[in-house]
């Protein structure tokens, strides 16, 4: 469907429209949604994302408020301008959900993410693996003769690049948070 | 001062506080305790049924015909997962019901113990919210809660897991006002300048139309008051979908007719070529756009819903409003009144000349026969001599439903209840039985197909327990007649497996239920077989043999626009082609 030749929705004369709502591309967007930490309230959002056929492409989640009780969720989705609007309406109206928040749009944001990589090998390989983790500032955290454990932070990207490179050095295990993000400023 | 109760006690002190009269419901193992208490009451009637899901239709049926909240209570494991399509049915149109379940103990869940199923898990895509509860002293402010989400905002089916060991334990009761607010407050009141916007477009509007929903009737009755007061004020011609019949009545003079895929040529023409488009508490459902990216093209839109989530889903409006119904055409009525009640009379005028000559192509004209009855006909009849009663219908599936909601009229809201969004055969029996209990002296009648009817029929049983005198009228064609009526459009008239085979004796069946059974298939017997039913003061099972091979009509084929129906006379063999085959 070709959304310019459709009158409707992408008319300048409406008020109500800040961008075309029918566009067709694929956006990434970060959410950041305030739960109740009851039971079962993550497999409620995912079921939503499941159910619906929408897309997760990370999701991170801890409780961050002890005394309310209240989980913060971090999600990575991706879809049409259309369909992002629909997963924040159809979260925003499930009933432990007390807050949802587009980071993408609503201003400057900071994201980061987690990784540890277990590199093996001796020699050559080895150093290198040491002198890319220098310029990532990734923090050694466990080593053997034979291995290292690198844990890095940064943007999802950073991590992928430094995923990349460490790969034909040994790099044998990995494990990722997912992404934490929040808004800058006050 | 907070008083001490078992858990069973503080179920039903709970459903007292919150103005129950009746619960149906089916007991079990895991619901006892809860049972031992209806035993020892006398307040809240509890009416048993013959199978779960029949508690949850009729609950349903008890809720919209009443506007308040239906319950159910069933037992574990297999009384929930019978209770799973009536909450998917309620979910889908927006009913608000209380379906409180046993579990097993506490200290068992998770053992695959006798009749354990993960009740939460399974309910939790076809419930708003639902609750296990492991703690009898949160048990109350829980079962308040559940109440709150039921029918706060869009309202829908909630569940509340009970496992026995919490029914049998003693903690605190919490009563209705020392619960805490819930955080769950869907805004009520519409935005200012969104409705001011509806307001000066609609005085501009040359085309103006009304499509109106479910949610109207949700609203409550004064939402369909001023629904009619908008239209009948301004001139702008109504239609409605399936779920929204009655909010304004069919007698009322701007009144178009159902729209949709079984709607009126009027309705459906003046959908495709308005210029102004008031939705009102309805969803665009593809029953009701057919193809969307032909969905009146030229017009501009505006969507009120309380659910935000139904905006810009399917169809994207200019100015979406979100709130309750009955908030903002309240405050439609009044900015339109302040600015002076203005409309483009002259424009409407050609208008509504326009919708005329659509109505004059009288698109539910049908075949008549004084042979057969058709199944119009029998329609038409049942509508002449029960319009002057205090009328309740319910329906079940199938092209029955549809010629019910052509050749019925509501004049006003709660009279209808069907199932719309899912679909579901053997909807119409129990929750006829729903809607008799609330209205004991009401005329309520099932307009029923044969196979349909099939699918809840041990609830006759529940008629004559409760001698709920509802009219179960079957219009009986020995087919599967929506199901035959796709083949005839899609798969080349091969009929497979939708016939009605070794259909019960209806009459015998009747009478072996302590019912009456009344049998005609000629049409010129039809009034007294009909009067005969109505004069008789008890349960009354109708088989109406029909033409068996009638095709409902007009009919917007799957994948097809507003403005390609297909009408009675039209080639139909195979008529639904392309894309349209693989949508259902
Ligand atoms: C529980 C369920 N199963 C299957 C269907 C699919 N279906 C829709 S209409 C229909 C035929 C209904 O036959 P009948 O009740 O005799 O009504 P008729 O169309 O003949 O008036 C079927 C099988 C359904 N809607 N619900
Ligand atoms: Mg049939």
């Amino acid at each position: 469907m070709n959304a310019l030749s459709l009158k409707k929705g992408a008319s300048k004369k409406s008020a109500y429209d800040l961008k075309n709502p029918l566009g067709d591309t694929i956006e990434t967007h970060t959410l950041t949604v305030i739960v109740d930490n009851e039971a079962g309230v993550l497999a409620r959002v995912i079921g939503l994302f499941s159910g619906r056929g929408y897309n997760i492409d990370s999701l991170t989640v801890a409780e961050t408020d002890h005394e309310g009780h209240l989980s913060r969720v971090t999600i990575v989705t991706t879809g049409t301008p259309a369909v992002i609007e629909q997963i924040k309406a159809q979260l925003d109206r499930m009933v432990p959900i007390h807050s949802v928040h587009d980071l993408t749009v609503e201003g400057p944001s900071v994201e980061r993410e987690l990784a540890m990589l277990k590199v093996t090998g001796t020699g050559e390989k080895r150093v290198e693996a040491m002198r890319l983790a220098d310029i990532f500032r990734a923090n050694v955290v466990d080593t053997t003769l034979e291995s290292f454990v690198f844990e890095i932070t940064g943007t999802p990207e950073k991590i992928d690049a430094f995923i990349e490179l460490v790969r034909p050095l040994g790099l044998t295990d990995l494990a990722r948070t997912g992404v934490a993000a929040l808004a800058r400023g006050v | 001062m907070t008083r001490q109760m078992t858990g069973a006690q503080i179920v039903v002190q709970a459903l007292k506080d919150q103005g129950v009269d009746t619960v149906f419901g089916y007991p079990g193992g895991a619901v006892l305790p809860i049972y031992d208490e209806i035993f020892l009451q006398n307040e809240i009637r509890h009416i048993i049924v013959r199978h779960e899901q029949a508690a949850t239709h009729a609950a349903e049926g008890y809720a919209r015909s009443t506007g308040k909240p239906g319950v159910v209570l069933v037992t574990s494991g297999p009384g929930a997962t019978n209770a799973v399509t009536g909450m998917t049915d309620a979910l889908m149109d927006s009913i608000p019901m209380i379906v409180l379940t046993g579990q097993v103990p506490t200290f068992m869940i998770g053992n695959d113990a006798f009749q354990e199923a993960d009740t939460i898990g399974i309910t939790r895509p076809c419930t708003k919210h639902n609750w296990l509860v492991k703690d009898t002293d949160i048990l109350a402010e829980t079962i308040h809660q559940a109440f709150h989400v039921a029918t706060s905002g869009r309202p829908g089916p909630v569940l509340v897991d009970i496992p026995k060991d919490v029914q049998f334990a003693t903690g605190s009761y919490t009563p209705l006002n020392k619960t805490k607010v819930s955080h769950y407050q869907p805004r009520v009141k519409g935005d200012i300048d969104a409705i001011t916007k509806a307001v000066e477009m609609l005085e501009k509007a040359k085309r103006p139309i009304i499509y109106s929903g479910g949610g109207v009737i949700n609203s409550g009755v004064g939402a369909s008051q001023l629904l009619r007061e908008l239209s009948d004020a301004t001139g702008a011609p109504i239609t409605s979908t399936l779920m929204g019949l009655g909010a304004y009545p069919a007698s009322g003079k701007n009144w178009l007719g159902m729209l949709g895929m079984h709607g009126t040529y009027e309705a459906n023409m003046a959908m495709h070529d308005c210029d102004y488009m008031l939705c009102v508490g309805a969803r665009f459902d593809d029953r009701i756009t057919g193809r969307t990216d032909a969905f009146s093209p030229n017009s501009f839109k505006i969507h009120i819903d309380i659910d935000p989530s139904s905006i810009n889903k399917i169809i994207h409006v200019d100015v979406p409003i979100v709130g309750d119904i009955g908030h903002v055409l309240e405050d439609m009525l009044k900015i339109w009144k302040s600015r002076g009640r203005k409309t483009n009379a002259p424009a409407i005028a050609k208008w509504t000349a326009k919708i005329d000559d659509w109505r004059a192509v009288e698109c539910l004209t049908y075949k008549p026969s004084d042979t057969v009855i058709k199944p119009q006909y029998a329609l038409e009849r049942l509508e002449a001599l029960t319009k002057d009663h205090d009328r309740y219908i319910t329906t079940e599936v199938g092209q029955h439903q549809m010629w019910a909601a052509q050749y019925l009229s509501f004049e006003g809201p709660h009279r209808w209840m069907t199932s719309g969004g899912l679909g579901t055969m053997g909807y119409g029996t129990p929750a006829s039985m729903g809607v008799q209990i609330a209205h004991p002296d009401a005329l309520v009648i099932n307009v029923a197909g044969e196979a349909s009817w099939l699918m809840n029929m041990q609830e006759m049983g529940t008629a004559t327990q409760y001698n709920l005198k509802t009219k179960q009228f079957i219009l009986n064609n020995e087919r599967l007649g929506m199901v035959r009526q796709w083949q005839e459009l899609l798969h080349g008239s091969r009929y497979s497996h939708s016939w009605s085979e070794s259909l019960p004796d209806f009459v015998k069946l009747a009478e072996a239920f302590g019912a009456k059974g009344i049998r005609c298939a000629d049409p010129a017997d039809l009034d007294d077989a009909i009067m005969e039913m109505l004069n008789h003061d008890g349960p009354v099972i109708f088989d109406c043999l029909v033409e068996k091979h009638e095709n409902c009509f007009p009919m917007i084929p799957s994948g097809a626009a507003h403005n390609e129906m297909i009408m009675g006379e039209d080639k139909t063999e195979d008529a639904i082609t392309g894309a349209g085959g693989a949508l259902v």
